[in-house]
This record gives C-alpha cells, sequence and structure tokens, in this order.
C-alpha cells in the first residue's frame, strides 16, 4: 500500500482511538469502512458495541490487525486483537501513558495538588544542583 | 382519590368554573361541615379591689394593665408584626468538623482554614490556626468557602464550648457626643479583649499538636489557593 505522507490511513484492520461518543476513551478496530465520513467499529475486549463512528471523532493508531477480514464478526475481532497484544502494546506507548496521567492528575485533591508541587521543587532542586555541578567540572 | 384539579384558568387570574359550579361539581352539598368548637381560654384583664371608706361601693373593678396616659397625636402606621422564623442555616454535607476550608472572600481570601464547628447562627467557627497562617479563630460564612476533601483529626482539641456568637460580638459603644479634640486626634484602635489571645493559643497549640503528624500539612495550610493558567475551579477535585 503507498501511503505518500501519511503513517497513518484509515483502513480494515485499523485499530483506533474512540475520541468521543460510544465507548470514549477506548480502543476499537475498524471492521468495514462506510463512506467518506464513516466507518464501522468494534471491539469486544475493550468494550466497544459494534457500531458506525464518524472519522471526525476516531483518532488513528499505529496499530493495524493484519490480514484482517473485512466486516469479520465481532469474534473474529476479538481473535485478530488479542493475537497481537495490542492492548499491552497500546498500554506502552507514550501516548497512553499521557492520557493515564492526565486521568490521575484530573482526580488530585487540593491536598495532593500542593504535595505534589513541593516534591517536583525538590526534584528540580536536586537536579539542577547536579547540573551545576557538572557544568563547573567543564568549564 | 386524588385527581387533578377540575377547574383552570381561561386567563391567569380567571377561573373556568366559578365558585358555586365548584361547589355541585365537588358535591360539596353531600358533606356536612362539622364546626370543631373553639376552646377559648380566658385572660383575665382586669381584678376586683377592695376600696376603704363607707361610700365607696366596696369594691371596685380595675384593669390590670394601665391605659397610656398620652396618645400621639397622629395616626402613625406601624408596620406589621411577622410570625416569620428563619430556618436554621444548614451546614454543605462536604464541611465536617475539621475539614480544611479555602476562604474565598475577605481579608484572608486564599487563606486554608481548619474548620472547628458550626455556630447557632449558621455561621462557621474557623481557625489558620493564627501561628500557621495568620488566621485567628473567626467566624465565616459558609457560601464563602470552598471545602476540601482535606480532614483534620480535631477530637483532640480543647473544648469548643465557650466560642458562640455572642463571643465574637463586638462591645456596644455608648453614644457622645465628640469633642474638638477627639474628632481631630487619630482614632485610637480598642485592643481586643486578652482572653481571646490566650483562647487563641490554646486552641492553636492542641491544633498544631495534630497538624504536625501529617507529613506536609504544615506547609499546606501555612501556603495560599491560587489558580494558575488553564485552571478552572469547576473542574478541579478539591
Amino acid at each position: 500500500m503507498t501511503k505518500g505522507t501519511f503513517k497513518r490511513v484509515v483502513e480494515v484492520g485499523r485499530v483506533v482511538y474512540v475520541d468521543r461518543g460510544e465507548g470514549e476513551g477506548k480502543l476499537a478496530v475498524i471492521v468495514d469502512i462506510i463512506d467518506h465520513n464513516r466507518a464501522l467499529i468494534d471491539c469486544p475486549t475493550t468494550g466497544v458495541p459494534r457500531h458506525s463512528h464518524s472519522y471526525r471523532r476516531l483518532t488513528l493508531t499505529d496499530f493495524v490487525l493484519k490480514e484482517f477480514p473485512r466486516s469479520g464478526g465481532s469474534p473474529i475481532v476479538r481473535k485478530y486483537f488479542e493475537k497481537e497484544n495490542i492492548l499491552e502494546k497500546w498500554n506502552k506507548t507514550a501516548w497512553a501513558k499521557k492520557l493515564e496521567n492526565r486521568k490521575k492528575k484530573s482526580v488530585l485533591t487540593d491536598f495532593d495538588r500542593f504535595k505534589l508541587l513541593k516534591l517536583k521543587k525538590q526534584h528540580r532542586y536536586r537536579v539542577n544542583l547536579e547540573e551545576a555541578k557538572l557544568r563547573k567540572q567543564k568549564a | 382519590m386524588v385527581h387533578a384539579p377540575r377547574n383552570s384558568f381561561l386567563v391567569p387570574g380567571v377561573p373556568r368554573y366559578s365558585r358555586s359550579v365548584i361547589y355541585s361539581k365537588k358535591a360539596l352539598y353531600k358533606r356536612k361541615k362539622v364546626q370543631v368548637p373553639k376552646t377559648e381560654t380566658k385572660v383575665e384583664t382586669t381584678k376586683t379591689k377592695p376600696i376603704g371608706g363607707e361610700k365607696n361601693g366596696k369594691e371596685r373593678l380595675i384593669p390590670l394593665e394601665k391605659a397610656p396616659r398620652f396618645y400621639p397625636a397622629e395616626d402613625i402606621p406601624r408596620p406589621k408584626k411577622s410570625r416569620k422564623v428563619n430556618k436554621p442555616t444548614k451546614l454543605r454535607p462536604s464541611i465536617t468538623p475539621g475539614t480544611v476550608l479555602i476562604l474565598v472572600a475577605g481579608r484572608f481570601r486564599g487563606k486554608r482554614v481548619v474548620f472547628l464547628k458550626q455556630l447557632a447562627s449558621g455561621l462557621l467557627l474557623v481557625t489558620g490556626p493564627f501561628k500557621i497562617n495568620g488566621v485567628p479563630l473567626r467566624r465565616v460564612n459558609q457560601a464563602y468557602v470552598i471545602a476540601t476533601s482535606t480532614k483534620i483529626n480535631i477530637s483532640t482539641v480543647c473544648s469548643l464550648d465557650k466560642f458562640d456568637d455572642a463571643y465574637f460580638k463586638k462591645a456596644k459603644e455608648s453614644k457622645k457626643k465628640i469633642t474638638e479634640k477627639e474628632f481631630f486626634e487619630d482614632e485610637q484602635k480598642k485592643p481586643l479583649p486578652e482572653t481571646r489571645a490566650s483562647d487563641q493559643k490554646e486552641v492553636d497549640k492542641s491544633i498544631n499538636a495534630v497538624i504536625k503528624k501529617t507529613p506536609h500539612l504544615r506547609d499546606y495550610l501555612h501556603s495560599r489557593f491560587s489558580l494558575s493558567r488553564g485552571q478552572f475551579p469547576h473542574n478541579l477535585a478539591f
């Protein structure tokens, strides 16, 4: 497949991140392409029901299920999805970690935020101290 | 059976059915009106007083309360007496004794303080503690407060019974004419009653002992709350 400047393309078997709508914040697989606006997505592993979803509310990921049959049923989606360990790979990406951190941050209480601020300060102080030392050595 | 009202309004104020139509529709003629006899308690307003002297008729009926000797020359309209009683203020469920509050208004805005108890007037009794952030024992309205989920165990704190609304009330100044000298001199600040400082110390001491046990809590209370860029209070968890 010629990709040109695009690294990710809409294709059958492409794993997507659902931005909004049903299954928000979950991974799903493009099972079929309905038209230039919508695709049929499904993922029983993450709990996204089979439904049509607008591309505008999806984000493509780097993962593609290899040789995924077009309009394969839910059990087939599950089989391919779990065969390639997509969820495990996804959790290792910087993207997933960022989302996870954002989630953690949103539930911090006022006191937690203060503690975080203090610990960050301490961390920064030590790093800067070491950095200054190294710089002095170099000079 | 309860049902929707039979009557409705043609236009606001003009009912579809008149009073007499409703009377027959409701079949009120079938019902007998039962009047509950009022139990009247008679209040004595007069008393008989024995009178000396033969020709005075021995006794006389005298009103208990004397009629006033003077009446106002003109009728002055008097305000109606209100029988409404203010409902006691409901404390927000997120505020319990020991909760750390963020003050959002007033002189101490942004300060994080400890809630002690609710007073009879509905105001919240808080303390900085004074030693940590300079907020004294103070009354605040719960509307001007953000409750955080941080709680301090104040069960070991000394008795707070003496703190009520009267405790915080200023002594009334007696009105007197200002002499020329006083007028041109700077007004001197009245010192707080000495008990205030000692009470503050007593409360602070017991609270500080508890605060010390949790790391960073002292610094937390010492610091001021503020929003940074991109932070919105309605999106934050407190």
